[in-house]
């Protein structure tokens, strides 16, 4: 079975589509997630593919579904996390061996095919769709809700899985060579001037917080609140390896990587494994977990004029974003319950949460707002995941948290203080990412 | 600082060597008379690569906007940490833009908005490339 990219035509890049034709017929209704990891320590049973299979079989335990039920698989084939196999190292065939393996020695090692899963998940045996949501899980969710709502599988899997490995983030490869190629030095991003990750998203939020008079300290209360809500989610890294809370003075005294961008409004690298399984409506019904209904999916597209996307360029964007999520549900920024949008880098979590107009926000209104209650025991959640600040490199805690909330499955991270009923997540960019609106109800 | 070398490649050619001339040249579409950087295949709007030429700058922009690097992922400057990294936009189209280290400007002591002029430094190989001062 050879596995296809999925076409641009499964996502829904424009305003004016209406509402999304599948509205409510397609339902979240398994969870799985494997422990998480700094970096692969070398072991056969640790591998980024052990990790995958650990969590499709925990999502297809969490529906109660008969693996032979499954029809579909869509997963994001790219795995790194920024770290890539050395080219002069040798790879561990004992690693290899210990699996069924594709013509590709680092498949389920740095990389992972469809294929690689289906040869060593033998009760998949009824997989007849595969299709690749290249990016990350916010990519795979859609081109999932897709074929779920256009016939293609009734019963689907959905997966993103991360490999790190020894070395630090992005100074290996390029970043360590005397020479670059012409158009790679003049690329957006890592370039010959050495920008690191965040660098983009550090400069857009000093042109706005010079535009709206604030500064960069007005993020600690939602950093605080991120990681707390992240120690909530035991799936996590910091949960699972450093329980420790953050405070303002933390942050504030943190170092800089890309000044205003300091260590924590970065991410962290990590190893691990979250997947989904998606049904239809009618499916959803005879599984073991409430159904979450899909109201809508949307793309981001946003392209900038020249190197880096300007404030103005990253607003306008935003904002379409916002006004396709709400076309293709049929709701307005009013029903929202609580938002999950991404968070990797920090800095830029305001201009996803203005862009959806959230509780009324206008643009240079976010970091007052996390001045406010902003917990999930108060009337606004921000981000009530923790996101990627709170719990790790994974950009998944968001969707599963939209599915867990809505399910009142949340454990500690429960909002309490209004009803879930309809959340958003996605991204990653804001000029560029997949999202999706969850409800309780299918209407 | 020393940047990493340059080897220009089929599409980045004519900048280079217009940079190795001392002149800072732009791609352009000369059908939509509309300038783009970095470089493309084809032109970003009409998607032709038939109008595609590359024109000579004024070497006059401003500064847009900047960040201090504390931590770089590129080896060769990470010796040179903290340094600034600046977004120059030109005055021909203040919508394109070009990164800049600033040299000469003291690091995180940058004038917002304020103009600069093109200057060309030598990359690790001898290959020039432009580079941005603060005009006094």
């Amino acid at each position: 079975m050879t596995t296809q990219n999925a076409p641009t035509s499964m996502y829904r890049t424009t305003e004016g589509l209406g509402v999304w034709e599948h509205k409510g017929k397609v339902a979240a209704v398994g969870i799985g997630h494997s422990p998480t990891t700094r970096r692969w320590d070398g072991t056969a049973e640790n591998t980024m593919g052990a990790n995958s299979i650990f969590a499709l079989r925990q999502a297809i335990a969490d529906a109660g579904v008969d693996p032979a039920d499954i029809d579909g698989l869509v997963l994001d084939p790219v795995t790194t996390t920024g770290a890539h196999w050395p080219e002069e190292q040798p790879i561990p065939m004992d690693v290899v061996n210990a699996y069924n393996q594709t013509d590709d020695p680092l498949d389920g090692i740095a990389k992972l095919s469809a294929e690689w899963i289906l040869k060593n998940m033998p009760e998949l045996k009824n997989v007849k769709f595969t299709m690749y949501g290249m990016g990350c899980m916010s990519h795979a969710i859609v081109v999932a809700a897709q074929a779920v709502g256009e016939g293609r599988t009734h019963t689907c899997l959905v997966l993103k899985s991360w490999h790190n490995l020894e070395g630090r983030y992005n100074q290996s490869g390029i970043s360590a060579t005397d020479t670059v190629p012409g158009t790679f030095a003049m690329s957006p991003g890592r370039t010959l001037w050495g920008a690191p990750g965040s660098y983009g998203t550090a400069l857009q939020f000093a042109e706005y917080c010079r535009k709206y008079g604030k500064s960069h300290d007005m993020m600690a209360p939602f950093m605080a609140n991120s990681r707390r809500n992240g120690l909530m989610f035991p799936e996590g890294y910091w949960a699972q390896h450093r329980p420790e809370a953050l405070t303002a003075e933390d942050y504030l005294n943190a170092r800089w990587i890309a000044k205003p961008a300091n260590l924590f409004d970065n991410d962290i690298p990590i190893m691990v494994s979250g997947a989904y399984l998606f049904t239809t409506a009618e499916r959803a019904n005879d599984m073991k977990q409430k159904p979450v209904y899909i109201l809508n999916h949307a793309s981001s597209r946003g392209a900038q004029r020249s190197i880096l996307p300007t404030l103005d360029e990253v607003e306008a964007e935003t904002a379409e974003t916002g006004r396709k999520l709400y076309e293709g549900a049929g709701i307005t920024a009013a029903d929202l319950s609580f938002e999950n949008m991404y968070d990797g880098f920090a800095l830029f979590h305001q201009f996803h949460l203005e862009g959806l107009r959230f509780r009324g926000m206008q643009n240079g209104d976010a970091l007052d707002f996390y001045q406010t209650d902003i917990s999930i025991e108060g009337p606004n959640p921000v981000l009530p995941s923790g996101g990627n600040i709170g719990s790790g490199r994974s950009r998944f805690w968001m969707h599963t948290d939209c599915i867990q909330q809505i399910q009142g499955r949340a454990g500690a991270r429960q909002i309490t203080g209004i009803k879930p009923e309809i959340g958003v997540s996605g991204g990653p960019m804001p000029m560029g990412g997949n999202f999706t609106v969850w409800s309780a109800s299918p209407d | 600082m020393v940047k990493q070398g340059v080897v220009p490649d089929e599409l980045t050619k004519p900048f280079w060597d217009a940079a190795n001339q001392g002149r800072l040249e732009i791609q352009s579409c000369s059908a939509c008379n509309r300038l783009q950087n970095p470089p493309l295949p084809a032109c970003s709007q009409c998607k032709s690569a038939d109008n595609l030429e590359w024109k000579e700058m004024s070497g006059k922009g401003k500064i847009y906007n900047y960040g201090v690097v504390y931590d770089c992922p590129v080896r060769l400057l990470q010796q040179d940490q903290p340094f600034n990294l600046a977004v120059i936009t030109l005055d021909d189209d203040p919508g394109i833009q070009m990164y800049s280290h600033l040299p000469g400007t003291p690091v995180d002591d940058v004038p917002v908005g304020a103009a600069v002029e093109v200057i060309f430094e030598e990359t690790a190989n001898g290959q020039k490339v432009p580079e941005w001062r603060v005009v006094a």
